[in-house]
């Protein structure tokens, strides 16, 4: 049984978990029972001790007061976590977590909060919040589908790539056209809605990366998808 | 003279948009439009002030059962019981209720509002009372984030002149005490029992319960789905009520203690009691009907917790169950809520029908929770007559947003009769 376990780390589930990001962990989780793997889901939070032997690490979005509270414990795991992205580990980032992977926050006020580098960008407070539905077309998931709601506003450096290209909505900014941003195999995101629900291409390409990795096959089969292709055509044709 | 031209200006298009049917905040605009003042000048003249009730859930159902409380104590109350809560919506209601020369014969104004809308309405009409009663994550696309939302609820407290009624055991809300200085401030809570059943926004995302030290002026310390108990000091008054939903009836132990504040010692407590026992919950909080001798009950839910605590206070076992869920602005338009709220309960016995503008998200989130469903249809009217179609000798509970609610109530007002709700 335990031999094809996969486990998942919830990053501060008890902080960062401000726009449905359980629903994240819930389709790693069913997916991978649905495909015949026993998942593990293992949290962290503040100052516990990291666990070794994981395979996709997932974390989402808070509220200022719960960023301040888990960003010195990122710090100190940072080295951690960047030396998991290298051994390409797999790692969904949205919201508040994509911006502190990144190597700064500079707020509004002009505070500038340390992120810990794993992504190669900088993010920077805004007053304007950008809301709404969101589409993204990118090449390796086809269209990204979900909501966004952030007045952080990031930019890509060199080592970069964005996740896609906004069709509909904002994206990481108001200038450059890009949403996300991916790291080998690692993806940071605004949008949720719950993301992996309506977006399975990315929740199967986190579960294969990972059991791969650690078994060299994937094997499962096939997952009745079709209330999600019902409810992404309706996504799709509805407005900002 | 132009007053009162305003005056009949505005009952006019609220008479006409009722003849079309629905926006009732429309006429309201009208008047807004054409003279500002207008609310605050009819309001402000009220001998007992105006009442406020906010907080993220139960504002309906608490606003009713405080205008009941105090109409049963022989007070003329006015309110905002559309079902609108905007600041326009309390314009629409005042249209209906004053003379011609724009005079309001009322002792009270006891308003609902939402935190946004709230503030707003403060900073021109400060109330005499308010209620604070909880903060949860709702449509965060509306406010951002939970804790702003808390700090709008601040400014309301801030803003009241006499006494301020905040619930004890949602940390965010009686932290407002802090800012309090010239204010009396009261509480209403739970007993640890009962705390359980309760979580509020931190408990639901893994953080822990305290059990408080703070005095409660009410507190609800038992409910056996039929019978309430309050504590009032230390004296225990038990009841039995006509409100279903564990949370409505915390809800009565908040109106309760609002209704204290405001009349003290003028309260006649056993006709209080008596009139808190006859009142039915607001429509859609659990309103009940009778179609095919079979109850239908609507459950309104707009936000993660209201869901939990809906699915958590209503027995699935027996019952056919509908989930309609629609996302225009009054809904909220962001579904993410969705996955914060663990449908488990519903696996034994499945649903019915799935319905609304988002119903494919809506079986999507329960194909994650692995229960099964019967049907989808998007189109409200047609999934509700399937839904009445089957299963005759059962009966039937629908969970479902606002505008889906409002679309539910047209279907029901087709086959019985449905309280007009503006």
């Amino acid at each position: 049984m335990n031999k094809k376990a996969v486990n998942i780390l919830q990053l501060y589930p008890n902080s960062m978990n401000i726009y449905g990001d359980y629903g994240n962990v819930l389709v790693l989780k069913r997916r991978l029972q649905w495909y015949g793997y026993t998942p593990q889901l293992i949290a962290y939070n503040p100052g516990d001790k990291f666990p070794m032997d994981i395979d996709i690490i997932v974390g989402g979005g808070g509220q200022d007061s719960g960023q301040l509270k888990i960003q010195s414990d990122l710090v100190s795991i940072g080295p951690r976590l960047k030396k998991l992205a290298d051994q390409d580990v797999p790692m969904l980032m949205i919201c508040g977590l994509y911006q502190l992977f990144g190597k700064f926050f500079k707020t509004a006020g002009g505070e500038t909060i340390d992120g810990i580098g794993l992504l190669d960008t900088e993010t920077y407070g805004k007053s304007e919040r950008l809301i709404g539905n969101i589409i993204i077309d990118s090449d390796d998931f086809g269209l990204i589908l979900g909501y966004e709601n952030h007045s952080g506003q990031t930019y890509l450096g060199k080592k970069a790539k964005p996740l896609g290209l906004v069709r509909l909505g904002a994206g990481n900014n108001t200038k450059d056209g890009y949403e996300g941003a991916r790291y080998r195999n690692v993806i940071g995101s605004y949008l949720h809605g719950s993301l992996l629900p309506k977006n399975p291409a990315i929740a199967d390409f986190l579960i294969k990366t990972a059991v791969i990795k650690k078994y060299g096959e994937f094997s499962g089969d096939a997952i009745d998808d079709q209330y999600v292709e019902l409810a992404r055509k309706t996504a799709i044709k509805h407005p900002r | 003279m132009l007053k009162s031209y305003v005056t009949i200006l505005g009952k006019a298009v609220r008479a006409a948009t009722r003849l079309r049917g629905g926006g009732s905040a429309f006429p309201g605009l009208v008047v807004e439009r054409i003279d500002p003042d207008f609310i605050k000048r009819t309001l402000t003249s009220l001998p007992r002030g105006v009442v406020i009730v906010s907080g993220t859930n139960g504002k309906t159902t608490t606003t009713k059962m405080v205008v009941e409380l105090l109409e049963g104590q022989g007070l003329r109350v006015f309110t905002n019981r559309t079902g609108s809560n905007f600041t326009r919506g309390v314009a629409a209601a005042l249209l209906g209720e004053i003379d011609l020369h724009g005079k309001l014969h009322t002792d009270i104004a006891v308003l609902e509002l939402d935190e946004a809308h709230a503030v707003h309405f403060v900073r021109t009409i400060p109330p005499r009372y308010s209620l604070i009663l909880n903060v949860m994550r709702d449509q965060l696309d509306r406010f951002g984030e939970i804790d702003s939302t808390a700090n709008l609820l601040r400014i309301i407290a801030n803003a009241t002149s006499n006494t301020v009624v905040l619930n004890r055991e949602d940390r965010r809300i009686a932290d407002l005490q802090n800012s309090l200085i010239t204010q009396q401030v009261r509480f209403f809570g739970l007993s640890d029992d009962l705390l359980a059943t309760f979580p509020c926004d931190d408990q639901l995302h893994g953080g822990i319960s305290l059990s408080s030290t703070i005095n409660a002026d009410v507190s609800l310390t038992k409910f056996d789905g039929h019978n309430a108990t309050f504590q009032l000091g230390d004296r225990l008054i038990k009841t039995p009520l006509k409100l279903s939903g564990i949370y409505n009836v915390y809800n009565a132990a908040a109106a309760f203690a609002l209704v204290r504040a405001i009349l003290g010692e003028e309260v006649d407590e056993k006709s209080l009691v008596n009139t808190l026992a006859n009142i039915t919950p607001a429509f859609g909080r659990g309103e009940k009907f009778i179609i095919n001798d079979q109850p239908l009950e609507l459950v309104l839910v707009k936000n993660p917790s209201g869901f939990r605590l809906g699915l958590q206070s209503f027995d699935p076992s027996g019952y056919a169950t509908m989930i309609a869920i629609n996302d225009n602005y009054a809904d909220g338009r962001d579904l993410s809520w969705l996955w914060d709220v663990p449908f488990e309960s519903l696996q034994t016995d499945g649903v019915k029908q799935i319905s609304g503008m988002r119903a494919y998200d809506m079986a999507l989130r329960l194909q994650y929770d692995e229960v099964s469903i019967d049907s989808v249809e998007p189109k409200i009217g047609r999934a509700f007559k399937r839904f009445m179609a089957s299963d005759k000798q059962q009966p039937k509970r629908i969970y479902c947003t606002y505008t889906a609610m409002l679309a539910l109530r047209r279907q029901i007002g087709k086959i019985v009769d449905v309280e007009s709700i503006g």
